[in-house]
């Protein structure tokens, strides 16, 4: 029995409980408290080898520890920002109100994202993954304007379509398992697993493409992408970084657990096909979209939609080498899309605008966050001396010594030309002289720390992962399939 | 020497029939100009699944089906619409709104999807176990018009019971291919369509306060 697994469900949940009545301080320092839990928690389980709770329901292996430190690790970082960056304006009872609602809100989203990698089995997961879906669309609504209940509206449906789609691949996986087990059973990850070299192949592939069409749904894969950079943008920005850093990795998760499935099932060449297409189009469309964007937040979510491509691809690479690199990247992005996300709050705090053509002189009004900004979005380009570097270096290196050496080279050229859009961004927005009549200075103190904690795991991923972490990444991939 | 195929039962006769019938339920859902008749079939709609679990539940010996039908019952064909038609009545609204293509046409067309994909799940190695084969195909045929529906129909109401709908036919197939999942993740979906629906019902209320309809023609700030 592991005591961990069950405070990481029920801590983030409490807290959230708690929000709704307690006093706006007193709900902030809960949130940190229980981020900072959280994060310990998962951090904790980055050494165990399998961790098991609740008669086998619960159940954490290396793969859902990479994903769970992503979601604790933000989870943590937007606590830090968020206490910065709602400040009730206005009518203090609705402020307070506001605050107390956003606070709840973020809480139960981190915990419903907490849980889908913690649950054990396909079918669970699909409960966590709808959870996150409806309660984050409920976040998405918060801000009460009409291009954020326009927003909202899409993303629940078109969200709740695909993961329509995704209960008839869990349902259709069922049927694969049963006809191996000759019964009930329960879709428990090792069982599946274990005996899915005796699952009927085609209907296995049948159950991977409705779960990569499901979940890439949510994943932000093009073509089924379109509600993605409404929700992005127009959600308030604590609950844009986490949609951004952790629950499209979330969704990626429920995919890869398909993947493990497929890949002993009918050989890795069919599910590393299927996610190359989907990946090369994410890539491509994002790539082109991110040079003609002019809301900043939106120009994040692109880059979300960019990176997912650029996961996608690594998965089908056939070195162990590239997998490796897929998971260090779902870490690395988590870092620096939510540090560019809250760079982004500062900004559209700083100049009341997501306009990029009237934010000007970034640099000069935002002494801390404006530097920092530009570095996430470095980071984010994949520039040394930051995580995505080393990840996408891993990635490609390994595309190079797979047979289908030109996809690498496609994703070289889609990542360089995104770089193109997010320089083309910076250069014009935050490194111009600053307007006349500019104050210099940060809005809060709380922005400028959550920053510093992305950058600085952005760097230690990039320079130097610690030992534990690259082992765990290195036995994740392992259960990928991905054997040295 | 050819085997005859086996002689149909009166218990696939009848399933297929309910199945059949919760299908043009879904066409009538596409052409229903009332967004208060669009709910009442979603409820027919569930009642016939609810009436499918409780006849495999008894041929089959699958007690838990019980507990889901009685669930299901409670739930789709009592609380949700009920929900829906009280928030409709807050908004005082009837028309669900314009369609976007003609109502022949919505028809011709679901028939046409209707039968791409039936025959094509037909056309797959599936048996299912607990229901006649031609179950399958149809539950297909009704999630491939529930995209249509949520697709072809531009207001809130008909998309939101689209989605319902489209949930309806993923129920359908798991009772044919996966009738012994354990009861305790059967509730689990169950609780998360109670929660998808409060969630809808509060966006549909949202929308419906910031642009007094319930028409999605407006929703066309976001682009590019």
């Amino acid at each position: 029995m592991s005591w961990d697994l069950l405070v990481i469900l029920t801590a983030p949940f409490a807290v959230s409980v708690a929000c709704w009545w307690a006093p706006v301080r007193l709900a902030q320092a809960l949130t940190l408290a229980s981020g900072a839990l959280t994060f310990v928690l998962a951090v904790l389980l980055v050494p165990a080898k399998t961790t098991t709770a609740l008669s086998g329901w619960l159940r954490v292996d290396a793969l859902s520890a990479v994903f769970l430190v992503a979601v604790a690790f933000l989870y943590l970082a937007t606590a830090v920002f968020a206490i910065g960056y709602v400040r009730p304006a206005g009518e203090p009872k609705l402020a307070a109100r506001y605050t107390r609602r956003l606070f709840a809100g973020m809480n139960l989203f981190a915990w419903s994202m907490a849980m889908a990698p913690v649950v054990n089995g396909l079918a669970l997961l699909w409960v966590a993954i709808e959870v996150t879906t409806v309660i984050s669309a409920l976040l998405v609504a918060t801000d009460d304007t009409d291009e954020a209940s326009e927003a909202a509206w899409k993303y629940v449906l078109i969200a709740s379509m695909g993961l329509g789609i995704a209960l008839l691949a869990t349902v259709v996986m069922y049927y694969a398992g049963s006809s191996a087990f000759g019964g009930a059973h329960e879709l428990f990850y090792p069982s599946l697993i274990g005996a899915a070299r005796h699952f009927p192949p085609q209907i296995v592939r049948l159950a991977f493409v409705l779960a990569v069409l499901g979940y890439g749904t949510k994943m932000g894969l093009v073509p089924v992408h379109t509600w993605l950079p409404d929700a992005h943008s127009e959600a308030p920005t604590p609950v844009s970084a986490m949609l951004s850093g952790s629950l499209l990795a979330v969704s990626f998760y429920a995919i890869l657990r398909f993947y493990q499935v497929t890949e002993r099932a009918v050989g890795p060449v069919f599910p590393r096909d299927v996610l190359l297409a989907f990946g090369v189009a994410s890539l491509a469309l994002a790539a082109l979209y991110l040079a003609s964007q002019r809301d900043l937040k939106r120009l994040f979510a692109y880059s979300s939609v960019e990176h997912m491509g650029v996961l996608a691809i690594g998965m089908s690479f056939s070195a162990p080498i590239a997998v490796v690199g897929v998971l260090l990247h779902v870490l690395a992005h988590a870092a620096a899309k939510g540090t560019a996300f809250f760079g982004a709050g500062s900004v559209v705090r700083k100049f009341g605008t997501k306009d990029m053509s009237r934010i000007r002189g970034g640099i000069g009004a935002l002494p801390w966050t404006g530097p920092m900004l530009v570095l996430a979005v470095l980071g984010l380009a994949a520039m040394p001396p930051f995580g995505i570097f080393r990840s996408e270096f891993l990635i490609v290196s390994g595309g190079l010594s797979d047979p289908r050496d030109a996809v690498a080279a496609v994703l070289v050229v889609g990542v360089t030309i995104s770089m193109l859009g997010l320089s083309w961004f910076t250069s014009r927005t935050m490194l111009t002289p600053s307007p006349e009549g500019t104050v210099r200075g940060e809005t809060s103190a709380w922005i400028v720390s959550s920053m510093v904690i992305g950058l600085v795991a952005l760097a230690i991923l990039g320079v130097h992962p610690p030992g534990q972490l690259s082992d765990l990444l290195t036995r994740a991939a392992g259960e990928l399939g991905a054997r040295p | 020497m050819a085997v005859a195929p086996p002689v149909p039962t009166s218990f696939s006769g009848g399933v297929e029939a309910i199945v059949l019938v919760m299908l043009l339920t879904e066409f009538a859902m596409l052409r229903a100009p009332l967004a208060r008749s669009q709910i009442r079939l979603y409820a027919f709609q569930s009642l016939g699944f609810s009436g499918l679990a409780v006849s495999v539940a008894a041929t089959q010996h699958l007690d838990d089906l019980y507990v889901l039908a009685a669930l299901s019952f409670v739930l789709k064909v009592v609380v949700v619409p009920s929900i829906v038609l009280r928030l409709l009545r807050d908004a005082r609204v009837d028309l669900a709104g314009s369609n976007r293509l003609g109502v022949a046409s919505m028809v011709l067309l679901a028939i046409a999807i209707s039968v791409f994909g039936f025959f094509v799940v037909g056309s797959l190695p599936v048996h299912a176990r607990s229901l006649p084969t031609a179950t399958l195909g149809l539950a297909a045929a009704m999630i491939l018009v529930a995209f249509l529906l949520v697709i072809l129909r531009s207001d809130v109401v008909s998309q939101a019971v689209g989605f319902f709908s489209l949930e309806n036919g993923v129920s359908v197939a798991s009772l044919a291919l996966a009738a012994r999942l354990p009861l305790i993740v059967e509730v689990a979906f169950l609780f998360d369509l109670l929660v998808a629906v409060v969630v809808f019902g509060v966006l549909m209320r949202l929308h419906h306060g910031r642009s007094q309809t319930l028409s999605t023609d407006a929703l066309d700030r976001l682009r590019g």
